[in-house]
């Protein structure tokens, strides 16, 4: 790394463009070199998605982009217009828990919380995309999100337990269930 | 200690925290932001070992956007977190002793402007020798990682003998000599460290920092900036994340708080991961040699234990952890004498400290494996074999430690029962097998880390009229739930809701002092002090509500948020009821509440290392599947049984025991706190091999077995409603476990952690050429330990104290091992 | 927070926009697709580029067409090619290749043109610019000396791919178009051994597509060894492709071995069960060559000698698979989960 010429530095601007994130648009200027978990955190005041290494080695990050898991640290925000951005901000209805945030708070599956968000992220889009997903299917979802103090098995059992919940609140009548694809 | 129904204690529930941590509201030291705030970025030494020539600031200084640039010049006072170790400064003013040894500080208007000017700081340094191992530690004397010490580069050197270990060596059946090696590691938290100080509206230092010792971050960095500690006030943000590694004064936090004053503004740093990795003072590789003589009927005699810890170039924990390496291998077995000598040497490296275990992992890996060894030798059943010698309760060790209840024996019932240990033990097909292992921890070190006589927990409670309950303590939440546990507490002696209880935790400024969250201290010192503040508005409100009710105090119960009578339940008031006819009876409402630890038997010098007012218990199964042909190690599933003494919440209690198991099998496999020394030849540079969270390897969703959680409940009188620890002594047990589970799947002997493939592999070639199966440190070398300090045992006549020093006994020739 | 240092942004919509760009911006610009890969490596400074060119909004980067074979675009998120049914039902190589990389949220966002053209990897050089001040840098970036064998006139660091031995073993043909040109080339022929000039796509062009012929007759399978079941790269990849008779003889096969060398290393000895049938002796003698040309160095996790010594094994594991052995136990111990399941 060398210095910055001085011109160079003075003709540094940020940018200016409209996201969308937990579906409400926002205008946002920030330097062009900031990722998304970057500007969440710092110019959005969305400081409910966390940092471990912004170098995709842990997970912590994760947030949904266009519905999907992605880890923040490596997306480039200027690359984010146009797209739905879902953060930790926006899984409780109001003051209503998601049913995979009141499973986590109740079942210990969050002991520090650190990695909670981005745990609670990837579940969603796992259980949207599978309602009744197996031990072996939540492992390998959440394999790319670290925990250090849980074991993981207290978090296997919180979405085990949330999806339950989540399955029969979608659907009353067994007969409905079975007629799911 | 007879059980008790209770209301709150033992019921699984929702931690009272759980719902900030699952909306993103817990505000992590990281979270915070406050208006004109600037940012700090450290230049840290890139050699191992080197005297700074010089440094200049000036072009960093001129960088836009640059408000301040400080180097050691500005931090004249050393500090360290022991008062043994002043070694360090915040920025290092001349001699820098590892790569990442931070000597100059950018404060600037974001990071990314503070890191360009760290470009521009130019140093010019002195190279001087790289020590890069405790042995080259040992064989070179210079030149000096410090000019203190016990000589060259040896930092501690320790030596402890309770009565005759030779001679009880010399008359046993068999005596066992065994080398292990403990690898170093690290905590590894999610969260990196981060700091933001500030300037109140009365010039005043705020520093809010991921700590897990408020307390003692308010002492030293009152002292290392010189100001009045009436000035300063640390306020410990929830950790995402401790595991000890944030238990030192961290030199970040001295830097931000020095800019903050300098600036009028607040100072923010946070460490990036690899920063994380230097700032470590995690868990002290150690070899260890162990002589150990069994008795014909299956009993120890006696036991030596030798230790030699790589401390890096600091101080830091490191006395303790010396000491610790020793001081509770005779808190499980009875152990008539024993012996200890330990060694810690500076090295070129971050330094080591505190990690879950605190210096007891790495000899307990060692004690148990040779237990393994010895079982097998006498022909004896693991399990059967050391329940057949586990310590009684009520006794006395031979260091002079106070053994009160003991569950061990349940806790290996339990997971001998839920394995299937005696039925399918032996009997599993090749490359299966279980290993037993056994472990012992800390409820809260019985000494502070400096010497005072005050309290070593303070909790403060204030009621008012609307019933609001407020509860005040030093104690730190760092994921373990210390906040729930204080809740919990105060709730059940008041008979109400732990959610109508506001915890305010980890506040120089508010809170009274708690020592911090570390050697599993804060369920049993908290909990006591909370208990001792809650009886006292208890029997306040008992009284006004007594009179109101027209029944004695003692007849009231508290309970669901009333106060009731016991013997007629239609006379009664709602908690807030009671809690204002108190007011109107004595005025506004508060007590406090404090816990002293008891004085421990032990007189001698280092005596202070090792009591507690009780110990907690675990017992381990794992079991594992071996691939003969690639080593490639799997592990099936492992049963743990703690002994908690009582739980007070299950929920967090098993998390924390899991918790433990998930590290603990992370150790024995894969996680080590590696060094990289270029060809001598070619480079002094000695750096970190893997500072990432990539390649420091830390075990998945998918790596991590099932795992079968027992907790014991023995409810013991020096604990709050006679709860234990459970936050680190699970996590004792599971390395050793694993060794033995290796060994009983394919008959070799890994004694040295991690244990890989390779290592797997190498040993089963060993056997397949008829060598010994085993793949482990092959010597220990020549410490100069000094002669021990001989304390007798409390049945051999002793009172607690050392003998006088002309009393001690000439060293004699080693027994030999059988 | 590792920041990313300055650079300017374009974000075409087209491959002819997207080139055009390339060829105006020089050898200063890069391309930025899944940016997995990429923005670790710019936040540590190995690479600074002035300018970087993202594919995200190149639509026709994304499509994949069955055919003769099946086209897969080099835009297509590595979890949209382990989505493909055509990639799961003919060439499973790729798909559990694919299926193993990083983890699933990275999945999500990295390219299948991102993992062909994956910057080599070594322990002396994934480091923060802090960390390689200290060791003096090392020839791949900003130094003189290979600090993986001191003596060594290139640069060792390791070819991390999992996708590339999969797909040389399939067969696989990559195109690359520039504002000028287009080409293909084998797979094989993107690679050159050598750990710094590890690619032979020269900078002004773009991997657009990777085509896979029909795979009549064709079995596939890899195994991938890293310590954990998730995020890791692979510090031995083994991909085979084995084409047999009704009777099972084999007519075609292909070995290709990843993290032993600079490149995907194609094992040629693989023809040798050309006309015999998979049986242990023809396995054996397959892993056994394989192994002899494997070429770990200690710029990896676990121990290189094991590394080495357990190639013969890995070989095994797939030729076996092929043969239609029943692997699931096996495949749960290496991979940590079954691989039927996946995001």
């Amino acid at each position: 790394m060398s210095a910055v010429p001085k011109a160079e530095a003075e003709a540094r601007r940020n940018v200016h463009l409209r996201l969308r994130v937990n579906g409400e648009e926002s205008e946002v200027s920030f330097a062009p070199y900031k990722t998304l978990l970057e500007v969440l955190r710092e110019d959005l005041d969305l400081t409910g998605t966390k940092h471990g290494c912004e170098l995709g080695e842990c997970g912590a990050c994760a947030v949904l982009v266009d519905g999907e898991p992605q880890l923040s640290c490596l997306v480039l925000a200027l690359d984010c217009e146009g797209r739905d951005i879902e953060t930790v901000e926006g899984l409780a209805r109001g003051t209503e828990l998601h049913p995979l945030q009141a499973s986590f708070a109740d079942l210990g599956a969050a002991q520090c919380g650190y990695c909670t968000p981005g745990i609670l992220m990837t579940a969603k889009w796992l259980l949207e995309r599978e309602p009744a997903p197996s031990r072996e299917r939540i492992r390998e979802a959440i394999s790319g999100n670290l925990c250090r103090c849980t074991g993981y098995q207290q978090i296997f059992e919180a979405i085990e337990d949330a999806a339950q919940k989540m399955s029969s609140d979608a659907q009353p009548a067994p007969a409905a269930r079975k007629a799911a694809p | 200690m007879t059980k008790k129904r209770f209301e709150t204690i033992g019921k699984p529930r929702r931690r009272v925290d759980g719902r900030a941590k699952v909306t993103g509201q817990t505000r992590f030291a990281d979270d915070i932001v406050l208006p004109r705030m600037l940012h700090c970025k450290l230049l840290r030494s890139p050699h191992p070992h080197a005297l700074i020539e010089s440094i200049n600031i000036a072009r960093a200084e001129q960088h836009p956007g640059v408000h301040l640039v400080l180097t050691g010049k500005d931090f004249p006072v050393p500090f360290g977190i022991l008062p043994v170790s002043q070694d360090e400064y915040p920025l290092a003013p001349r001699h820098v002793r590892y790569v990442g040894d931070p000597i100059a500080a950018v404060i600037a208007k974001d990071e990314q402007v503070a890191t360009e000017a760290l470009e521009l700081i130019e140093v010019r340094y002195q190279p001087l020798e790289t020590i890069a191992s405790p042995e080259e530690a040992l064989a070179k004397p210079e030149p000096r990682i410090h000019d203190y010490g016990e000589q060259g580069n040896i930092h501690r050197l320790q030596a402890f003998e309770f009565g005759d270990v030779d001679e009880a060596l010399e008359n046993s059946a068999h005596v066992f000599e065994d080398v292990f090696f403990f690898e170093g590691n690290t905590h590894l938290p999610i969260e990196q460290h981060a700091a933001v100080a500030a300037p109140d509206g009365e010039g005043k230092l705020v520093l809010w920092s991921s700590t897990q010792v408020p307390h003692y971050i308010h002492r030293a960095l009152a002292k290392a900036l010189q100001m009045s500690p009436a000035h300063v006030r640390v306020i410990a943000c929830p950790n995402g994340g401790g595991f000890g590694g944030k238990c030192d004064l961290h030199n970040h936090e001295i830097v931000v708080s020095r800019a903050a004053l300098r600036l009028g503004r607040p100072v923010k740093l946070c460490l990036n991961r690899e920063e994380v990795f230097y700032m470590h003072r995690g868990r002290h590789p150690v070899l260890m040699k162990m002589r150990t003589g069994v008795g014909q009927d299956g009993k120890l005699t006696g036991m030596h234990v030798q230790t030699l810890l790589d401390g890096g170039g600091y101080g830091s924990y490191g006395t303790a952890s010396t000491f610790y390496t020793g001081a509770l291998q005779t808190v499980t077995y009875e152990l008539p004498r024993y012996k200890f000598d330990a060694c810690r040497t500076f090295t070129n490296k971050p330094p080591c400290g505190p990690k879950r275990g605190h210096g007891t992992p790495q000899p307990r890996f060692g004690q148990e494996v040779q237990l393994d060894k010895i079982a097998e030798k006498l022909g004896l059943d693991p399990a059967a074999f050391r329940l057949n010698m586990i310590a009684k309760p009520d006794t006395l060790t031979a260091n002079w430690l106070k053994i009160g209840t003991i569950g061990l024996a349940e806790c290996i019932r339990q997971v001998v029962e839920r394995s299937g240990w005696n039925e399918r033990r032996g009997k599993m097909p090749p490359g299966r097998g279980l290993g037993l292992a056994c472990g012992a921890y800390l409820c809260g070190a019985g000494l502070p880390i400096y010497w005072n006589k005050m309290p070593q927990s303070g909790v403060q409670l204030l009621l008012d009229r609307s019933g609001q309950v407020t509860v005040f303590c030093g104690a730190t939440e760092i994921g373990q739930g210390s906040d729930d546990v204080l809740a919990a507490i105060v709730a059940e002696v008041l008979g109400i809701d732990p959610y109508e209880v506001r915890c305010l935790t980890g506040d120089t400024g508010l809170t009274p002092v708690d020592l911090g969250s570390y050697s599993s201290r804060v369920t049993v010192m908290m909990g006591n002090a909370a208990i001792q503040a809650a009886n006292k508005v208890r029997a306040q409100l008992a009284q006004a509500a007594a009179e109101q009710l027209e029944v004695l105090p003692d007849q009231l119960a508290f309970a669901r948020g009333r106060v009731f009578a016991l013997q007629d339940a239609n006379r009664s008031m709602t908690f807030r009821e009671a809690v204002e006819y108190a007011e109107a009876k004595f005025g506004t409402l508060g007590a406090v509440g404090s816990y002293t630890p008891p004085r421990s038997p032990g007189r001698y010098k280092g005596a202070g290392v090792g009591p507690s007012p009780a110990y907690s218990y675990t017992a381990c199964v794992v079991e594992a599947e071996v691939d003969e042909a690639t080593g490639w190690i799997t592990i099936a599933k492992i049963w743990t049984a703690h002994d908690i003494g009582q739980t007070i919440n299950p929920v967090l209690a098993r998390g924390q025991v899991e918790g433990s198991v998930y590290m603990g099998l992370g150790e024995a496999l894969m996680e080590e706190q590696v060094f990289r020394r270029l060809p001598p030849k070619m480079s002094g540079a000695l750096v970190h091999k893997i500072p990432s969270l990539l390649e420091y390897k830390s075990i998945t969703s998918l790596d991590m077995p099932e795992m079968d959680t027992v907790l014991v409940e023995d409810p013991d009188p020096n604990c709050p409603f006679g709860a234990k620890e459970v936050g680190q002594g699970p996590l004792l047990p599971v390395p050793p476990a694993v060794a033995n589970a290796v060994y009983a799947a394919i008959g070799v002997r890994i004694d040295e952690l991690p244990i890989t493939p390779d290592k797997v592999l190498r040993a089963l070639e060993k056997k397949a050429q008829g060598e010994a199966p085993r793949v482990g440190p092959e010597r220990f070398p020549a410490v100069p330990y000094p002669a021990p300090l001989q304390v007798a045992p409390p049945w051999e006549g002793g009172d607690g104290k050392e003998a006088p020093d002309g009393t001690r006994r000439p060293r004699r020739k080693e027994a030999v091992a059988s | 927070m590792m920041r990313l240092p300055w650079f300017r942004f374009h974000a075409p919509t087209s491959i002819a926009e997207a080139a055009r760009i390339l060829a105006a911006e020089g050898p200063e610009a890069m391309l930025i697709a899944g940016g997995t890969d990429l923005l670790p490596n710019m936040k540590r400074r190995h690479q600074t580029p002035k300018t970087l060119v993202s594919l995200r909004h190149v639509q026709e980067l994304r499509r994949s067409a069955n055919g003769a074979g099946l086209a897969l675009g080099a835009g297509m998120t590595l979890s949209q090619v382990v989505a493909t049914p055509a990639v799961r039902a003919q060439y499973a190589a790729l798909w559990e290749a694919a299926a193993q990389i990083a983890t699933p949220h990275l999945r999500n966002m990295g390219t299948l043109g991102g993992n062909v053209c994956l910057d080599t990897r070594c322990t002396y050089y994934n480091q923060n610019h802090e960390w390689r001040k200290a060791i003096d840098f090392c020839m791949k970036k900003d130094g003189e000396i290979c600090w993986v064998a001191t003596a060594s006139k290139r640069c060792l660091a390791m070819s991390s791919t999992d996708t590339a031995p999969a797909l040389i073993a399939l067969g696989a043909i990559a195109r690359l178009v520039s504002a000028d040109a287009e080409r293909e080339v084998a797979l094989a022929d993107l690679y050159r051994n050598d750990g710094i000039d590890y690619l032979t796509r020269r900078a002004d062009e773009i991997v657009t597509e990777v085509r896979l012929p029909e795979s009549a007759g064709w079995s596939s399978s890899y195994w991938k060894l890293r310590r954990r079941g998730a995020f890791d790269f692979p510090v031995l990849g083994v991909a085979a492709a084995v084409k047999r008779a009704k009777d099972g003889t084999v007519e075609d096969a292909r070995i290709v071995l990843g993290a032993v060398a600079s490149r995907p290393l194609v094992i040629d000895a693989a023809k040798k069960l050309v006309g015999k049938k998979l049986d242990d002796d023809a396995i054996a003698a397959a892993g056994a060559a394989a192994a002899s040309r494997a070429k770990p160095m200690d710029n990896a996790d676990l121990d290189l000698y094991w590394r080495k010594g357990v190639v013969s094994a890995f070989v095994g594991y797939a030729l076996k698979q092929i043969r239609g052995d029943n692997m699931r136990a096996t495949r749960t111990r290496v991979a940590r989960h079954e691989l039927r399941e996946v995001a």
